[in-house]
């Protein structure tokens, strides 16, 4: 937990002596707490305090990175248990999962597949994090061949799945130099499962049907030496798993309990079906899962959840907005319509890629409206006659088109009016609602 | 090691709301719908059992909306033709409560009138005993002018009428007011705003036990998050004892995944955007279930396979784990 500065002058020696480059002891400790400076700037801080110090500046969710070949997946340094509070900061990994039992050909197939999955979003590509392999054979060997096959198919980070450590070494062998998950440490097998995390350089996934069970085992993986632990809370349910990552968030951040201050891992492609598969994962990009691995590759299920978990990852004290100003869809000519938005990035992209994808030719004028989408800047009072009007002008559309012709959102229908009192000479249009409607419209109407 | 769970302590509770008449209380309705009452954010049953399940609502129309995807006339077929037929495929979707949508106009394009939207309310009523929420087509005038004449046609059986906005309220609330009925209320994501009408329409005398609010919460893609947010702000204020933002939410996942390009359309959409049919389904889904998570007491949906799935999600967030 945080410390205030007031806490921190008391561990410091309080001498003044400026060695640290900061008039007073007081003064440090608050750039301390601002974390603007690093501790060791103090040459006179006593070990006890130091300890001390360090253990508060912890962050409370441990981050836990997982690495191959120059790709990083993070999770964890999260401050918070809803996001308008401040914002999720790491988006969970989405990893999909392969049994080692499955036909070879048929997982480099898939592998190959996911791997070269992108969906575009908002001008944003989006892709999946990485892989998961499962020990479902029991054979040391086999494991290694089918870990060997899907790194010869993806360069992505990976997580490998088996309870005997034995197994688990012949696996992390096949991607040495990584820096992998490796799932799972029980109360049976943990000494072995962290030797072999500890030799070939892992963080280690730690399973527990209570949290009461978690925890003892998250503090002997810890005292053992190992520091990058996941937590596996075997939720096999949504009421479940939103208890218990809700409990386990409140533990770390409201009390600062360090055994269970690490990512949870949750595996919503243990689900029966597809569907209930996307349902779970929906839920942990939304409660608090920081690793999230799938069972099924289907772009109809991972575009969704990809696109899910930019929404609930955006920083809300920052909509995303795109610049204000006039934008020109297919060319348009002196002739083509003029279609009018807000700059909130979701708006603005729906209008361009239906208008693109139509191929017609507008010129797309996007008003400052603070980044709200239409309804909400018009309720707000920040997207109305008077500020298209002034856009208009703003960016010279005058000089740009000869019919003038612009096309309000069908929002904001009432606003018709008062736009052709502030622009003399314009015919005013009311476009449809919704944007997926506007090329039907510019077809009918326009033409 | 025994871990102490922090619970948290509230001082407020939602309203628990009861709509839709029985016999007993005079009305025709064979089941009635009982929402709020929570003292804990949502399902954390860990703390106190949740005291009543979030309702699924299918939404219809008095006639198939020309806007709506072909996906769900597919679906729906024949059925649409008939408001009373299509009631009947709701409820036999799984439906536990009805919102017919009341069109602007009619097939030719003639304004719609208050005979056609009596009618089509009271086909409703008869083909099913389900509670029913009544919303107009949301264009002042007309919505009022519907509205009136399908409150009083549909006296003493408890139906919700909508949509009460900043801009438009009174005439609708008057007419639940006068009718017994309830409303809902929505404003545009965000807190304030949403409190502002419930206080709007309170000093109508409308009592809060017959206000149902709803958040406005766009879709899956366009802007959720801004929805998702609003929603646990408001549940966290009535918690912590604010009255006025104390009342049941309803939500449209149905109509806000619905009208986005990833579900509505099939053609000239991106390869990566993969099967129509089950995008769409996963679209309304996706939509619903963090809205469910954030506190939503209803959710109206269109499809019936994404009842289907919303359900069993309801379903295990109701049930209470075994933490042992």
């Amino acid at each position: 937990m945080a410390l205030s500065g007031i806490q921190i002058y008391k561990l410091l020696p309080q001498t003044n002596c400026k060695d640290c480059g900061f008039p007073t002891c007081l003064a440090f400790a608050m750039k301390l707490a601002a974390k603007q400076v690093e501790l060791a700037s103090c040459p006179h801080i006593s070990e006890e305090a130091s300890e001390q110090l360090s253990a508060a500046s912890q962050p409370p969710v441990r981050l836990v990175a997982l690495r191959a070949n120059g790709n990083e997946v993070k999770a964890g340094n999260e401050v918070v248990m809803f996001r308008h509070e401040k914002t999720f900061y790491n988006k969970p990994g989405l990893f999909l999962r392969f049994r080692d039992n499955e036909n070879l050909d048929d997982i480099k197939q898939r592998v190959q597949k996911a791997d070269a999955y992108t969906v575009n979003y908002v001008g944003i590509d989006l892709q999946l994090d990485g892989f998961a392999v499962e020990a479902a054979s029991q054979d040391a060997s086999k494991f290694e061949e089918v870990v060997h096959t899907v790194r010869e198919h993806t360069h992505r980070p990976m997580i490998l799945i088996t309870d005997n450590p034995e197994i688990a070494g012949a696996g992390l062998r096949a991607i040495d130099g990584e820096y992998p998950l490796l799932h799972g440490a029980t109360p049976e097998n943990w000494q072995g499962m962290v030797e072999a995390a500890k030799q070939h350089e892992a963080a280690l996934a730690v399973t527990g049907k209570t949290l009461d069970e978690l925890a003892d085992l998250t503090a002997k993986v810890k005292e053992s030496g190992l520091d990058d632990i996941v937590l596996d809370p075997m939720a096999d349910n949504l009421g479940m798993s939103l208890t218990k990552n809700t409990q386990i968030r409140r533990l770390a951040l409201k009390k600062n309990f360090r055994p269970l201050g690490y990512p949870i891992i949750t595996f919503p492609g243990n689900a029966p079906d597809a569907g209930h598969e996307a349902i779970l994962a929906a839920h942990a990009i939304a409660k608090y899962a920081g690793f999230i691995v799938l069972d099924h590759f289907k772009p109809e299920m991972i575009y969704p959840l990809l696109v899910l978990r930019e929404n609930i990852y955006t920083d809300p004290q920052k909509p995303i907005q795109v610049q204000p100003g006039v934008y020109e869809l297919n060319d348009p000519k002196p002739e083509s319509p003029v279609l009018v938005t807000t700059n909130f990035s979701i708006t603005y992209f729906s209008v361009a890629n239906e208008v693109e994808s139509s191929g017609l030719p507008a010129w797309l004028l996007v008003t400052d409206a603070e980044g709200m989408s239409v309804l909400t800047a018009w309720a707000a009072g920040k997207f109305d006659a008077e500020r298209i009007a002034k856009a208009v002008k703003e960016f010279d559309l005058v000089s740009k088109v000869t019919s003038k012709r612009i096309v309000l959102p069908g929002h904001v229908a009432v606003l018709s009016g008062e736009l052709e009192e502030e622009l003399p000479g314009w015919e005013v249009r009311v476009g449809p609602r919704e944007a997926v409607d506007l090329p039907s419209f510019m077809k009918q109407v326009l033409t | 090691m025994t871990v102490e769970i922090p619970k948290d302590s509230w001082t407020g509770t939602i309203r628990t709301i009861t709509l839709g008449a029985m016999a007993d209380e005079g009305g025709t309705r064979t089941s009635k719908i009982t929402v709020g009452g929570q003292k804990t954010l949502p399902f954390m049953q860990f703390e106190q059992a949740t005291p009543n399940r979030p309702v699924i609502a299918i939404e219809i129309a008095d006639r198939f909306p020309s806007d709506w995807s072909p996906l769900l006339q597919e679906f729906w077929a024949d059925a649409a033709k008939d408001p009373g037929e299509w009631a009947k495929a709701a409820e036999a979707a799984g439906a536990e409560m009805i919102v017919l949508l009341l069109s602007l106009t009619d097939e030719d394009g003639n304004p719609n009138t208050p005979e056609r939207a009596v009618a089509a309310t009271k086909k409703v009523l008869e083909a099913t005993g389900l509670p029913l929420f009544v919303y107009g087509p949301g264009q002042a005038e007309v919505d009022n002018e519907l509205l009136l004449a399908v409150a009083d046609a549909a006296k003493g059986e408890k139906i919700a009428l909508g949509i009460c906005e900043d801009k438009n309220y009174r005439t609708i609330v008057a007419a639940a007011l006068a009718n017994d009925h309830f409303v809902v209320a929505r404003a545009p994501m965000d807190v304030n705003l949403s409190k502002q009408l419930n206080i709007l329409i309170s000093d109508m005398k409308l009592p809060m036990e017959r206000i149902l609010m709803d958040p406005t919460t766009g879709a899956l893609g366009y802007g959720i998050e801004y929805g998702y947010s609003v929603m646990e702000r408001l549940r966290i204020a009535a918690l912590q004892g604010d009255s006025m933002t104390g009342l049941p939410m309803i939500v449209t996942p149905g109509f806000e995944a619905w009208k986005t390009k990833e579900a509505k359309v099939g053609h000239d959409v991106p390869e990566e955007w993969g099967d129509w049919q089950e995008r769409a389904i996963i679209w309304e889904t996706l939509t619903a279930v963090p809205l469910v998570e954030s506190g939503a007491d209803i959710v109206v949906l269109r499809h019936p396979e994404s009842v289907k799935r919303v359900r069993k999600a309801i379903d295990e967030l109701m049930t209470i784990p075994e933490m042992a």
